[in-house]
């Protein structure tokens, strides 16, 4: 404990005020079920640590389920020290500032080319990041004005993308793998990499539910992006990776 | 509307030239698709004719036996032609019977001539004229189940579910329409829109939404019907016909009774990428069989404005909505079926923003007053912020009270976070019911002052529509999509999905469901013969 150490501030230093709200699956009916739903909301606020409790709001919602806003005094401390902050390679930023770096840095549109490759026609992955449409409330590469996308679709031969990639100049080629049967995925993204040999190409990154998105050298491809991974995140990557320290993000 | 009648002063001559340009842009589309067909059309006629099911590999019939045609004769004909010819010849029981045996590759396909052809002909329509029987006994029993029950009024509030499992969606449906919701759409899982067949049965995984299948409809359907006694109001389903599949799952919403389809003319082009022929040619045969079924469609111009600026791209919803109109009447659907889509997207940050949303809504209301327009809530400026998005979605609520808008889609505090709890829908409800409450009475009030801000924008609005359809009128819509005109992405005619599944109609093409969309009479013929 090295501090400083903080707590929640309502309207004093120190008070340790805080405000929570959930649902519990509990009747909120008769005077007696009112009174086991508030018990029973101050009982899981206790276990989280708040303190003296309050139950400032309860509502029924139906016959089986009741809903609490509830403030209490937050009994934890915390310790500034030990607060652990991720370090990410790149930076994510927004729609507006991926274009302007693009804009600024290339002084040219980035083509972007993807493909779900062999026997996988799981296309889910790769339209999530491409498509307008897009994933998690953000817009796919299409929606990038700076960026240029060919969206090959599934079951594409990885020779057929490498020539595809060389005629379209592509500055980046994505390719999402879902099937892992037989590793499948890890053969697959092996096969991109020789198909595209070592030297003038474009960047290969991968994606796909299983991957390990440690194994990128082993793999021979340059990055590797797992589950949960945002259209967002996709297109900061490549600003990243093309227009800031190509020789470091190729080597 | 006249311009006396009018709030916003509209120009009547400029409303008749708006319609006049969109029927301008939009004839050359409807040409072609009547000159051409599609694998999902044809599909969608076998589905009519009642062929159901799929391979050990659930890869559905109607797909295996659309292929096998394809591969030996053809399509250009239609599937009709050939399909109920082997049915005869063959002497099988029925067309699951044909569709195994065809994708063992042990049937040949002919297109018949003479008596043949007409033997086949006589067959398809009879098949036909079942389907057709089973979707118009759905409609008049819509019809019942209204009277037994009763109609909600408007604003109809419009609720999501979507868990993946229809098995979980099912009590959570009934718990909506218990709550208010007067309208359950079941979102689709991701990427469905993009699968060429259509899977079947009832389904428990999906990705961030529950496949679209005749049991799931089925299922879904039967427990609102159960909720909908229980309360004494007629709680209406929706789903998503829109993507690969328009027709065979227009056909499916029709025989399984649902009451609204998302059905937009351009959707899946601008966000999936689908190919421009391969959609307008679904999308009018599509919209045909929701016209026979008494189906509301929606369409979906709310998502230009999550791709667009809300104030600059304000135009592009009003083209995008009098082009829906116009391929919609044109493939049968009356004004009381065009739930024309639109939405609250314009930055709080904007000043005005309000009275800017004000003015979109009540132009959209006075240039489709007959339509069920639907108004849908903030996304694009939710934040995260859930205090600050339920007083966003408490003003969108009123925009929507006061212009009159037929359904509103309920907005989430916790958009763009996670699908909504329980709690979030209460809340939700509850922010409906208060600003109604308050509020119901207000749109009689509301009467922008002549010359004044919600007149100026509205009229500026109009006018920018009417020059972008102008524009397209003289490029080409197909040109204008090519262009970018609409969302911000370049689709060319003879690129994106499914494009492969477009063939032109040869003389003597045979589509037996069409015959009874496009011409009652010849209908009539077909029941007889």
């Amino acid at each position: 404990m090295n501090g400083p150490m903080i707590r929640p501030y309502g309207d004093t230093t120190g008070d340790g005020r805080v405000q929570l709200s959930f649902t519990l699956p509990v009747p909120f009916g008769t005077e007696r079920e009112r009174a086991v739903a508030e018990g029973a909301a101050l009982q899981l606020a206790a276990k989280m640590g708040l303190e003296p409790a309050m139950v400032v709001h309860a509502k029924g919602m139906g016959p089986a389920f009741t809903f609490f806003i509830v403030y209490g005094r937050a009994s934890h401390l915390v310790d500034l020290s030990e607060v652990v902050v991720a370090e990410r390679e790149f930076p994510v930023l927004s729609a507006a500032e991926i274009n302007l770096r693009i804009r600024s840095g290339l002084g040219r549109e980035i083509v972007v080319l993807g493909a779900c490759i062999g026997t996988d026609a799981h296309t889910v992955g790769i339209d999530a990041i491409l498509n307008v449409k897009g994933h998690a409330g953000e817009k796919g590469l299409e929606y990038y004005r700076e960026m240029r996308v060919v969206n090959l679709g599934a079951q594409v031969d990885v020779a057929d993308l490498a020539a595809r990639a060389s005629a379209e100049r592509a500055d980046a080629v994505l390719v999402s793998q879902v099937v892992t049967q037989r590793d499948a995925h890890l053969t697959g993204a092996r096969a991109l990499a020789n198909a595209f040999g070592t030297r003038e190409r474009p960047l290969l990154v991968v994606g796909g539910p299983r991957f390990d998105p440690t194994m990128a050298a082993e793999l021979g491809v340059d990055k590797i992006f797992g589950r949960g991974t945002t259209p967002r995140e996709v297109a900061s990557y490549l600003v990243h990776a093309l227009t800031g320290e190509p020789a470091a993000a190729r080597a | 509307m006249t311009s006396q009648g009018s709030k916003l002063g509209l120009d009547p001559d400029m409303v008749r030239a708006a319609r006049h340009l969109a029927r301008v842009a939009g004839q050359p589309i409807v040409d072609m698709a009547r000159s051409h067909s599609t694998v999902s059309v044809e599909r969608a006629v076998l589905r009519l004719a009642g062929l159901d099911g799929a391979d050990d590999g659930g890869m559905p019939w109607v797909n295996r036996l659309v292929d096998a045609v394809r591969e030996t004769t053809g399509l250009e004909h239609g599937v009709a032609l050939p399909a109920w010819d082997a049915l005869a010849t063959g002497g099988y029981p029925g067309l699951a019977a044909l569709a195994s045996d065809a994708a063992a590759g042990q049937v040949k396909f002919r297109v018949p001539e003479g008596e043949g052809a007409a033997a086949a002909r006589a067959a398809a329509r009879a098949a036909l004229a079942r389907g057709f029987a089973a979707i118009d006994a759905r409609r008049a029993q819509r019809e019942s189940m209204i009277g037994e029950t009763s109609d909600p009024p408007r604003p109809w509030i419009y609720l999501i579910v979507a868990t993946g499992d229809i098995y979980e969606d099912i009590p959570q449906a009934q718990a909506a329409a218990r709550e208010g919701a007067d309208v359950i759409a079941v979102i689709r899982s991701t990427g469905q829109s993009l699968l060429d067949y259509v899977p079947e049965g009832a389904t428990r995984e999906g990705f961030a939404g529950t496949y679209a299948t005749r049991e799931n409809f089925r299922l879904m359907r039967a427990a609102l019907d159960e909720t909908s006694r229980e309360l004494g109001r007629y709680v209406r389903l929706t789903n998503y016909a829109s993507g690969l599949c328009m027709p065979e799952i227009a056909a499916l919403a029709g025989l399984e009774r649902l009451d609204m389809m998302l059905n937009d003319c351009m959707y899946g082009i601008i966000f999936r990428d689908i190919n421009p022929r391969r959609t307008f040619i679904d999308q009018r045969f599509s919209r045909q069989i929701h016209a026979r079924a008494g189906i509301i469609i929606n369409t979906g111009e709310d998502n230009y404005l999550t791709t667009a600026d809300a104030v600059d791209a304000a135009h592009t919803v009003v083209v995008s909505q009098l082009l829906n109109e116009f391929f919609g009447a044109e493939a049968g659907l009356a004004d009381w079926q065009l739930g024309l889509g639109h939405a609250f997207e314009i930055s709080p940050e904007v000043p005005d923003s309000f009275s800017l949303e004000l003015a979109h809504a009540q132009l959209v209301r006075e240039l489709f007053p007959d339509a069920p327009l639907k108004y849908m809530p903030p996304t694009k400026h939710m934040t995260g912020n859930v205090f600050g998005g339920y007083l966003l979605d408490a003003f969108f609520n009123l925009a929507g009270v006061m212009t009159g808008q037929s359904i509103l889609l309920v907005g989430m505090m916790t958009e763009g976070i996670h699908t909504p709890f329980l709690s979030d829908r209460d809340l939700a409800l509850e922010n409906v019911r208060y600003v109604a409450r308050a509020a119901g009475q207000l749109g009689e009030n509301f009467r922008p002052p002549p010359g004044g801000f919600v007149q100026q924008r509205a009229q500026h609005v109009l006018a920018e529509a009417v020059g972008l359809l102008r524009r397209i009128g003289s490029d080409g819509l197909l040109n204008a999509i090519g262009d970018g005109t609409f969302g911000i992405t370049r689709r060319p005619a003879d690129a994106g999905r499914g494009l492969e599944g477009v063939f032109e109609r040869a003389e003597g093409y045979f589509n037996p469901a069409a015959e009874f969309l496009e011409d009652p009479a010849t209908a009539g013929e077909g029941r007889k013969s």
